[in-house]
């Protein structure tokens, strides 16, 4: 049977080693497990709607092996409710994925939960918004329904609800802890409330404009969306994006990385009651983004990487500017270290908080940042180096404990790494063009761009449609994999120590709500 | 009794009223300072205050009299404390009524009070801030009492301005014991007045907060009395600190020369100064405990006080 799985695989377009077969409903499940005990990681799923072509309903389930990606499709009959099997027996993340195409397709999984998660009431329950038949246009009236959240019961339990709106500034989404005490039994995530149809906006782009709205999909990991949305058009019109393009999409990449965990570092501080953390982090991390506006054109780099390459190149001014500024920096980012490590009160704070044990990570299907905290070792940059990356040989940076401390200690160490990164691009410039043209694509050719962003691995998978138009595209965070590990590394800890775990985690709503 | 001592009364507790969102403000100053941040303006207290004055107040629909009413009970309570602790003079008319255990009573008043409204309306973080509340409350008041008796045994009195009186007395007189007292007395301060280590009142994130929790429902008039009352508290807080360790410059019984008053003005401004900057320093320098370590460090301000009586007792008698 392997043998014949195997054999039954054809390459897919993708700046990854990537393969793609079709399969039944056993073999959905079968080769879910197979890849499960081979280590593999589920990355995504995604359905599509092709009863205009041939009557099918059609999901995707895309999956990080070791030797690359395998993308398994599996068609369904348009009965009265297409179904498929579950994956979340052997990957527990891809409950809310499925239940989120529910709500988007109406293709079920024959699993148990049924709660809506990305439909809060917003459209009836018999509508299915990704659906071909489906007008964009069309508006309802907000019917929001209760929503059963699992019940703890026991002597002195009760239930904290938290949000979607908070006191603070912050995203949206909804906590409902369970807890005797200060002690939190159980908490229940809910999110979708910055769901904005994304999917379905795509489809009324054309492959050219398409990038604007990846790039938009989570603000603070504009240049690997971005950059995903190019490899994956690339992959599909067989474009090879220029080398001098492509060390500047990675010097902007680790800009993005930098940028992000400067702010994130910071707000840890100020989370733990340390002011004085947040100040300085914030300094650096707004004096990057005045360095990005003057060698990439702007502060947060939406638009700066193109299908084909990128949109600006570097102002001759820019390389020795850089070079200073990465010296003051890591020289500043070394001493705020050493005050980290060194304050009893932050460090009591950080130390045994929010634990995420090696054993559950692997279990839950944790990627990225997060992941690599509790000694999972992923970063697609090491594993599976696109250009430049295959040059630079980035270190693999993980720590084992789990908490936030080491979250914290990763993303010390990832500054480190990306500067050193950052200055290797620098002396590796050679001169050359920054853009190729991108041809249109043949429709119904499906292609994917994988790019390890600041918080773990972004996926864009895209269909392409006649005349240069999107027919799906399909964008994922790996907040999605992370969002159910917050539920676990909270067990056992204390109400007023959210905060700062979810904050090391810092995963994203608006790329998960999609 | 005579009309002046009156005079004298009244003045201290407006002054009190006045400065006491400008303490906040140079506070806040501070902060900002060691952290490196340009700061708010001085004034900014006041303006805060009177934006609130000017907004019309949104009640919750399940608030009762109890919660309408706690924001005038705490800044009642608190002014009346401002009225029995010595921070110009000595010669308080209403201070002879009430000692510094009735003082503490106060306090406690105003807690519970705040407490019960929070509860009131019945909000998860009303409730999670007024337990909170509770627990480090029921930890520093057997703490400040301790501090109080320290004073008790040096000077032979609980009354907050006899004291100063009796300081003026024996004022060569150092005691080991009082250092001892300062330090707890510096930590429970802390924690009454929800600055960090114990809570942060600058924070926004919901589920950390003690202080600002039970606040969250307050709009208005109401938010400002309650904020007002905040910072009249951290005000009295200093007082008691400086009648108890630093009683220098206070008008006592008997001075009667018109420099007296002015003096002693001078005296506290320069005095609230310094200690506001030292209060930022402390802010500035630590990080929020985890909320199970305030037993810990509550516990810890009690055994120090308890320390210094023992020290008194042992060493000095």
């Amino acid at each position: 049977m392997t043998h014949e799985f195997e054999s039954a695989m054809k390459q897919l377009p993708s700046n990854l080693p990537c393969n793609h077969t079709r399969v039944g409903a056993v073999r959905w499940r079968q080769s879910a497990e197979r890849f499960h005990t081979d280590g593999g990681r589920l990355l995504t799923l995604w359905g599509s709607d092709d009863r205009d072509r041939d009557g099918l309903f059609r999901i995707y389930a895309a999956y990080l092996l070791k030797e690359g990606v395998a993308v398994v499709e599996h068609e369904m009959e348009h009965g009265t409710t297409p179904a498929y099997p579950s994956l979340a027996e052997t990957f527990p993340c891809a409950l809310r994925m499925e239940r989120a195409i529910h709500d988007l397709l109406g293709i079920t999984s024959m699993e148990p939960d049924h709660r809506g998660w990305l439909r809060h009431g917003g459209w009836p329950q018999t509508v299915f918004p990704l659906r071909r038949d489906f007008d964009g246009s069309q508006q309802f009236s907000v019917n929001s329904q209760p929503y059963p959240f699992v019940q703890v019961e026991g002597d002195g339990v009760h239930e904290i609800a938290v949000g979607p709106v908070h006191a603070g500034t912050i995203e949206p989404g909804h906590f409902r802890f369970s807890v005797v005490g200060e002690k939190v039994l159980r908490l229940e995530e809910r999110l979708g409330y910055t769901h904005k149809g994304v999917s379905k906006r795509f489809e009324e782009m054309s492959q050219k404009e398409g990038r604007h709205l990846a790039a938009r999909l989570s603000g603070d990991s504009a240049v690997a969306f971005s950059w995903a949305y190019a490899a994956a058009l690339e992959a599909i019109t067989q474009t090879a994006c220029p080398p001098r393009a492509a060390n500047l999409r990675a010097l902007a990449l680790e800009h993005e990385r930098l940028a992000n965990h400067l702010g994130d570092l910071g707000a840890l501080g100020n989370d733990a009651g340390f002011a004085f953390g947040l100040t300085q982090f914030s300094r650096m991390k707004e004096d990057l983004l005045r360095v990005n506006l003057s060698t990439f054109g702007a502060r947060y780099l939406f638009d700066f990487i193109q299908p084909g390459g990128v949109a600006s190149d570097l102002p001759p001014s820019a390389p020795p500017l850089l070079l200073d500024h990465y010296h003051v920096l890591e020289e500043n980012v070394s001493s705020l270290r050493v005050i980290y490590d060194n304050h009893a009160g932050l460090q009591d704070r950080f130390r045994e908080s929010g634990i995420l044990s090696q054993e559950m990570a692997e279990k839950l299907g944790a990627i990225g940042l997060a992941g690599r905290a509790s000694g999972v070792p992923l970063d697609l940059r090491v594993d599976h180096p696109c250009s430049p990356y295959d040059r630079l040989q980035p270190k693999m940076i993980t720590q084992s404990a789990g908490d936030v401390a080491a979250r914290v200690q990763v993303r010390f160490d990832e500054i480190f790494e990306s500067l050193r990164l950052c200055r290797m691009l620098l002396a590796d410039f050679a001169p050359g063009p920054i853009q190729t043209e991108c041809s249109l694509a043949e429709p119904g050719r499906l292609g994917l761009g994988l790019i390890e962003g600041w918080r773990g691995p972004v996926l864009i998978a895209l269909e392409s449609g006649p005349d240069g138009a999107i027919r799906r595209c399909h964008a994922h965070d790996p907040s999605w994999q992370n969002w159910p590990l917050l539920e676990y590394a909270i067990l056992g800890n204390i109400v007023p120590d959210f905060p700062l775990i979810n904050k090391s985690f810092n995963l994203s709503y608006s790329g998960h709500d999609g | 009794m005579r009309a002046i001592s009156f005079v004298r009364q009244f003045v201290e507790v407006v002054l009190a009223i006045a400065i006491a969102p400008l303490f906040a403000g140079w506070i806040a100053q501070c902060r900002a300072w060691l952290q490196n941040r340009s700061a708010p303006p001085l004034l900014q207290p006041y303006r805060m205050l009177r934006k609130l004055f000017f907004k019309d107040a949104a009640l919750a629909k399940d608030a009762s009299a109890l919660f309408r009413t706690t924001p005038y009970v705490l800044f009642g309570t608190m002014v009346l404390a401002a009225a029995i602790i010595p921070s110009l003079v000595t010669d308080l008319p209403l201070a002879q009524v009430a000692d510094s255990i009735a003082l503490v009573g106060l306090f406690a008043t105003a807690r519970v009070f705040l407490s019960l409204a929070a509860m009131d309306i019945g909000t998860a973080f009303g409730t999670l801030g007024a337990r909170r509340e509770m627990m480090v409350g029921f930890l520093s008041e057997p703490a400040l009492l301790m501090v109080l008796f320290n004073a008790f045994l040096l000077y032979g009195s609980t009354s907050l301005p006899s004291l100063v009186d009796a300081y003026r007395v024996h004022q060569y007189v150092v005691d080991p014991s009082v250092i001892f007292a300062a330090v707890a007395f510096v930590m429970v301060a802390l924690a009454e007045n929800a600055r960090i280590p114990i809570d942060n009142p600058s924070t926004h994130l919901e589920l950390t907060m003690i202080h600002e929790a039970m606040l969250l429902e307050y709009s208005a008039r109401h938010l400002a009395l309650v904020e007002w009352a905040s910072s009249l508290k951290l005000f009295n807080y200093a007082c008691i600190g400086f009648a108890l360790f630093l009683p220098w410059g206070i008008a006592t019984h008997g001075m009667d020369s018109g420099w007296a008053l002015p003096v002693a003005i001078a005296a506290l401004i320069g005095k609230l100064v310094i200690a506001g900057a030292g209060l930022a320093l402390i802010e500035s320098l630590s990080a929020k405990l985890r909320i199970f370590r305030a037993p810990e460090y509550l516990a810890m301000a009690f055994l120090l006080a308890v320390l210094g009586l023992l020290v008194h007792l042992l060493l000095g008698a």
